[in-house]
C-alpha cells in the first residue's frame, strides 16, 4: 500500500461510510472523522517529505508506485510527489477540512451533499497525486461533475443555468485536453503515459505546435483564463459556501497545476513560441477581472472577479518561465486557494444571518459581528498583499519575476499587471467600508449573533494557514524552487 | 460425412434447440405449466451464455460459409447476456399484460438472436444475408407485440418496410459483388478485390443494410418512431443486441474483407460518423418523449462506435467491443427504469421523471449512473470505453474525428443532464410515487449497476477483449 493513495483510500471509505450513514448526526461524525484524516495524512506527507529532502533524496519524485493498468496503452496507475504536489495536497485538505465544518448545516439531504462533496474530494486528491496522464486526466474529470449537482441542488439564485454553464463548459474544457492528451501520448512515440516517461523523449516541435494549446485551454480553462472564464462568476455565486470554498480554493488549481505540469513540461518548444498568445489572455484576465470586481454589487460575484483575476496572475507568472515569478505563482495558488476559501466561507455565514449578499443592503457590520468583521478585513488585507500574509509573498515573486525579462512585450504586460494590486486595493476597501464600517444600514441586523464554534473554527485555522505562508515563506519557496528546477531547466533548454 | 464439422456451430446449435424446446413446451404443456416457461427461458439462455463463454478453438465449417474465433465467441456471449436483461426487465409486463401472448416473446427474440449469431460468424455473403433477414423478420413482430397498441403496429410496418427496403438494396449489393469478384466467400474475396467501380458500387449498396441496423444517419428516419412505438423492451432490445450484431458485422466485413479497399470506404464511414453523432445529438436535446430521447441517443452512440471501425486496427476491434459490452449495461439500465416508470403509471413523457429521486432514490440514481455512462463521465464505464475509441482512431491519425466527437460529448452531456436536473432538482408537486420494482428487473439492474461501476475500474475486461 502506497502512502500517496491513501489521499484516495480515505475518501473512498468516507463515500462508503456517508452511504451507510443513518443520521444527520452520523453523517457529520463521517465527515468531519475523514476530513480531519485527511488533514492529519496531508501533515504526515509533509513531515516525511521534509525528512526524505533532509536524507538526501534528491529524486524528482518520491514516494512513486506504479501499477500496470491497462497494459494495450500503457497506462498505468503511478503516484508520486514532489515539492509542488505536497504542498497542493496539504491546500486540498485544509479547504477539504474547513469546508466541512463550514457545511455543518447543509439542508436539504446532508447525506446526499456530504457524498457528492467526497467525490470531488477523490478526485482532487488524485489528480495531485498521479503521475499518468489517464489517470490524472480521470481524476481530473471525477472532480467536475459532482458541481452539477452540487450546484443545482443546493445552491440559490439563477443555479440550474449557472451550474449548466459551468459543467459544460468545463466538460469543453476536458475535451480540449484528452485530444491534447491522445496527441501528447501518439506524438511522444506511445511508450508510456507516465509524464516522467514522457518528459524523456522529445516531441516534434511541429506537433507540439497544434497540442499545447489544446492542452493549455483545456487546462486554462479551469484556470478562469481569459476569455473562457465566465462560466465562474455565475458558477461561484450559485454555489453553496463549501462548493464555492472548494472550487475557488481547490479546483481552479488544478487548472494551473496541470498547465505546468503537463503542457509546458511535456511540451517546452512550444510552450515558448507560443507562450506570448497566452501571456497576453492572461493579462487580460488579471486586469479585466479587477476591473469587474470593482462594479459588482453582489458579495460573491466581487471574490468571483478577484478569483478571475488572481489566477490569472497565476497562469501570467507561470508564463513567464523563469523561477523566480514561477514560484511566485505556486505560492499564488496556495495563497489564493486559502484566502478565497475564506473569504467565501465568511460571506457565507454574513448570508446567513442577513440574507442578502448585496452590498448596499449591508453597513455597520463590524460593531454586530466583530469576528466575522475582524476576519473578513484580514481576508481582505491579504487580498491586497500587504506584508505579512500570503498574498504580498506571491505578489513580490510574480512581479519581480516578471519584471526580470528583459524584452519590452513582458516588461509592458507586467506593468499593465502590476495595476491589478492597486484595484484591488480599491474594491477590497470599497466592500470593507461598506458592509462593516459606517451607519447600520438594516435595523433588524443589529440582533445578529456571531460566530459559532463551527463556524469559528474554520476560520481560524484558514487564518492561521494565511499568516503562516506571510511569516515563514522560507521553507515554502524552498520546496517550490526545488521541484520547480526540472520544469524550469526544460523551459530553458528549450528557449536555446 | 463427418459430422465433427457441426461442432463449431455449438453455439448455434445449443440455441436451436432452446428455441425449438420453448416452442414446444409452450405448445405442449399444461396451463399451470406453462408458468413456468419465463424462469425456464431464462434458466437456458443463462445456460447459452455460459456455453458461449467455453474455450473455443478457432474454425471453419461448410466450406469457409461459417467460422468461428474466440472473438466471436465474446460477441455471441455478450449479445446472450443482453439478451437475458432484457428477458428479466420484460418478465414483469409480459404477467401483467392478460391480452398479449406470453411464450412467443421469447422465442421469437431469441429466434432473432440466433440470425444475429449467424452474422457474426458468417464467413460468406449468402450465409450473412440469412442471417440478416432471420435477425430482421421476427423483429418486426416484436415490435408489433402490443397487440392494442396502434402505436405498436404502426411501428412494426414502418420497421418491416424498412427492413425489407434495406434488405432488398443490401441483397442487391450482393449480387454486383458477386459479379464483381466472382466469389462471395469472405476468404477468398480481398485476392479478388481491385477496387472497381462495380466492386465500389457492389459495397455501398450491401452497406446499406448494416447502415439501417445500426441506424446511422441517414439510414436512421424509422429509429425514433419504431423505438417509441414497439414495446419498450423490444425497444432496448434493438438497441442494444441488434446494433451490437451489426457493428460486429460492420467492423469484420469492413475491415477483415474489404480492408484492401480502406481507401475507398473511409471517407464515407467517415462522414457518416460525423452525420449520426452531431445531428442525433442535436435532435436529442429536442425530445420530451423518454424512449425517442434513448433513441437518439442510441443513433450517436452507433456513430462513436464507428470511430472504432475508421481505425480500422486490432484497437479498434478491441474499442468496438469493449464499447458495445459497456453501452449495454448503460442502455438497458436507462431502458428498463424507463419501462418501469411506464408501467407505474408514469408514462414516458420526461417530465414524468420530476422529482423522482424523492421517491424512488434507487432508480433514480442508477438511472443517473446510467446516463452518466453513456455521456462518458468517469468512473463509470463510459468514460473508459469513450477514451478507448478516441484513442483508437488518434492513433491513426484521425484527430478532427475525435475533435468533433468530443465537442459531440459535451452536446450529449447537456441533454443527459436535463433527464438527471428532471430526477434531481425540479421541483414537483406530485412526483411519481413510490413503488417496488419486481424481482426480475431487480436482479437485471444489479448486474447492469456492477457493469457500470466495475466495467471501468476493473481492468481486467477490457484486458481481455483486446486478447481477443
Amino acid at each position: 500500500m502506497n502512502l500517496l493513495s491513501v489521499f484516495v483510500l480515505i475518501p473512498v471509505l468516507m463515500l462508503s461510510g456517508l452511504f451507510l450513514a443513518k443520521s444527520r448526526k452520523q453523517v457529520l461524525l463521517v465527515s468531519a472523522t475523514g476530513a480531519s484524516l485527511l488533514l492529519a495524512a496531508a501533515a504526515v506527507l509533509c513531515f516525511l517529505f521534509l525528512g526524505e529532502r533532509q536524507s538526501g533524496n534528491t529524486g524528482t519524485m518520491l514516494f512513486t508506485a506504479s501499477f500496470s493498468w491497462f497494459p494495450a496503452w500503457n497506462i498505468s496507475y503511478s503516484v508520486g510527489v514532489d515539492g509542488i504536489s505536497v504542498l497542493m495536497i496539504l491546500l486540498s485538505a485544509i479547504i477539504v477540512f474547513t469546508g466541512t465544518f463550514t457545511s455543518w448545516n447543509i439542508d436539504p439531504m446532508p447525506k446526499e451533499y456530504f457524498m457528492w462533496f467526497c467525490l470531488l474530494s477523490i478526485g482532487v486528491f488524485g489528480f495531485f497525486i498521479s503521475l499518468d496522464l489517464f489517470t490524472m486526466f480521470m481524476f481530473y474529470e471525477v472532480a467536475l461533475i459532482p458541481m452539477y449537482l452540487l450546484i443545482g441542488v443546493w445552491g440559490s439564485g439563477n443555479k440550474e443555468r449557472s451550474a449548466m454553464k459551468l459543467t459544460l463548459m468545463l466538460m469543453g474544457g476536458s475535451a480540449l485536453l484528452l485530444l491534447g492528451i491522445l496527441g501528447v501520448y501518439f506524438s511522444s512515440g506511445a511508450q508510456s503515459m507516465d509524464i516522467m516517461t514522457m518528459s524523456r523523449s522529445s516531441i516534434p516541435v511541429v506537433l507540439q505546435r497544434y497540442f499545447f494549446p489544446f492542452v493549455f485551454i483545456g487546462f486554462g480553462i479551469l484556470g478562469a483564463l481569459f476569455p473562457f472564464h465566465t462560466w465562474s462568476p455565475d458558477g461561484h455565486a450559485s454555489a453553496p459556501t463549501a462548493v464555492s470554498m472548494l472550487h475557488a480554493g481547490v479546483l481552479m488549481k488544478l487548472g494551473g497545476y496541470g498547465c505546468f505540469r503537463v503542457a509546458m513540461f511535456l511540451m517546452p518548444e512550444a510552450a515558448n513560441e507560443l507562450g506570448w498568445i497566452f501571456l497576453l489572455l492572461t493579462g487580460i484576465s488579471v486586469v479585466y477581472g479587477a476591473f469587474s470586481a470593482c462594479v459588482q454589487k453582489d458579495l460573491k460575484y466581487i471574490n468571483a472577479y478577484s478569483s478571475v483575476s488572481h489566477c490569472g496572475l497565476v497562469l501570467f507568472a507561470l508564463l513567464m518561465m523563469n523561477t523566480t515569478a514561477m514560484t511566485g505563482a505556486i505560492v499564488q495558488m496556495l495563497s489564493h486557494g486559502l484566502m478565497t476559501a475564506l473569504f467565501f466561507a465568511l460571506i457565507g455565514m454574513i448570508y446567513g444571518r442577513t440574507h442578502t449578499r448585496d452590498i448596499r443592503e449591508m453597513g455597520g457590520l463590524m460593531k454586530i459581528v466583530p469576528f466575522l468583521g475582524v476576519s473578513y478585513v484580514i481576508a481582505g488585507l491579504a487580498s491586497l498583499g500587504l506584508p505579512g500574509l500570503s498574498g504580498f509573498v506571491a505578489e513580490m515573486n510574480v512581479f519581480v519575476g516578471s519584471f526580470q525579462h528583459a524584452d519590452t512585450f513582458r516588461r509592458v504586460l507586467t506593468l499593465v499587471a502590476v495595476t491589478s494590486i492597486v484595484i484591488t486595493a480599491v474594491y477590497i476597501l470599497r466592500v470593507v467600508g461598506k458592509i462593516l464600517y459606517g451607519p447600520v444600514h438594516d435595523p433588524r441586523h443589529l440582533e445578529l449573533k456571531d460566530a459559532v464554534w463551527f463556524e469559528r473554527f474554520p476560520v481560524v485555522v484558514l487564518i492561521t494557514a494565511i499568516a503562516a505562508i506571510g511569516l515563514f515563506p522560507g521553507w515554502i519557496t524552498e520546496w517550490i524552487g526545488q521541484a520547480l528546477f526540472p520544469i524550469v531547466d526544460r523551459l530553458n533548454v528549450a528557449a536555446l | 460425412m463427418d459430422f465433427s464439422n457441426f461442432l463449431i456451430l455449438r453455439d448455434e446449435l445449443f440455441l436451436t434447440i432452446v428455441i425449438l424446446f420453448l416452442f414446444l413446451f409452450d405448445l405442449c404443456a399444461p396451463g399451470k405449466a406453462r408458468k413456468a416457461l419465463p424462469p425456464l427461458a431464462c434458466l437456458l439462455l443463462l445456460a447459452q451464455v455460459v456455453f458461449c463463454c467455453l474455450p473455443q478453438e478457432a474454425g471453419t465449417a461448410f466450406g469457409g460459409m461459417y467460422f468461428t474465433s474466440p472473438f466471436t465467441s465474446a460477441v455471441k456471449a455478450i449479445m446472450g447476456t443482453g439478451t437475458l436483461l432484457v428477458f428479466l426487465f420484460a418478465r414483469k409486463w409480459l404477467d401483467s399484460d392478460h391480452e398479449i401472448a406470453k411464450g412467443e416473446f421469447y422465442y421469437l427474440m431469441l429466434n432473432t438472436l440466433l440470425g444475429m449469431h449467424f452474422m457474426v460468424s458468417s464467413g460468406h455473403f449468402l450465409m450473412f444475408f440469412i442471417g440478416f433477414e432471420l435477425a430482421s423478420i421476427p423483429l418486426a413482430c416484436m415490435v408489433a407485440y402490443d397487440k392494442k397498441s396502434e402505436i405498436s403496429a404502426e411501428a412494426g410496418a414502418k420497421f418491416i418496410l424498412n427492413a425489407a427496403f434495406a434488405g432488398g438494396i443490401s441483397l442487391f449489393g450482393i449480387s454486383l459483388l458477386y459479379g464483381g469478384c466472382g466469389t462471395l466467400y469472405f476468404e477468398d474475396l480481398p485476392r479478388t478485390l481491385s477496387g472497381t467501380p462495380l466492386q465500389i458500387a457492389g459495397l455501398v449498396f450491401f452497406a446499406t443494410g448494416l447502415f439501417f441496423k445500426m441506424s446511422l444517419v441517414p439510414y436512421h428516419s424509422w429509429t425514433a418512431d419504431v423505438y417509441q412505438g414497439a414495446p419498450t423492451h423490444v425497444s432496448a432490445y434493438l438497441s442494444v443486441v441488434s446494433k451490437t450484431a451489426a457493428a460486429v458485422s460492420l467492423f469484420l466485413i469492413f475491415v477483415k474483407v474489404f480492408g484492401l479497399m480502406a481507401e475507398s470506404w473511409r471517407p464515407v464511414l467517415y462522414v457518416l460518423t460525423i452525420l449520426s453523432i452531431t445531428i442525433a445529438n442535436l435532435f436529442a436535446i429536442r425530445q420530451k418523449d423518454i424512449k425517442r430521447f434513448l433513441a437518439y441517443s442510441s443513433i450517436s452512440q452507433a456513430g462513436y462506435v464507428i470511430l472504432g471501425v475508421v481505425a480500422a486496427t486490432p484497437y479498434g476491434q478491441t474499442g468496438v467491443l469493449y464499447y458495445l459490452l459497456v453501452y449495454m449495461f448503460a442502455n438497458l439500465a436507462a431502458f428498463g427504469i424507463a419501462a418501469l416508470v411506464e408501467h407505474h403509471g408514469g408514462g414516458t413523457r420526461i417530465s414524468a421523471y420530476d422529482g423522482l429521486y424523492k421517491t424512488n432514490p434507487k432508480l433514480a440514481v442508477l438511472m443517473m449512473f446510467a446516463l452518466f455512462s453513456l455521456a462518458g463521465i468517469p468512473p463509470f464505464a463510459g468514460f473508459f470505453s469513450k477514451f478507448f475509441i478516441f484513442a483508437a482512431a488518434a492513433q491513426q491519425g484521425f484527430y478532427v474525428l475525435v475533435f468533433i466527437a468530443l465537442l459531440n460529448t459535451i452536446v450529449s452531456l447537456y441533454y443527459y443532464l436535463l433527464v438527471v436536473k428532471a430526477m434531481f432538482i425540479n421541483p414537483n408537486e406530485h412526483p411519481l410515487p413510490a413503488f417496488k420494482s419486481d424481482a426480475g428487473s431487480r436482479i437485471a439492474m444489479t448486474v447492469c449497476l456492477a457493469g457500470i461501476l466495475l466495467g471501468g475500474i476493473v481492468s481486467a475486461t477490457y484486458n481481455f477483449i483486446s486478447t481477443l
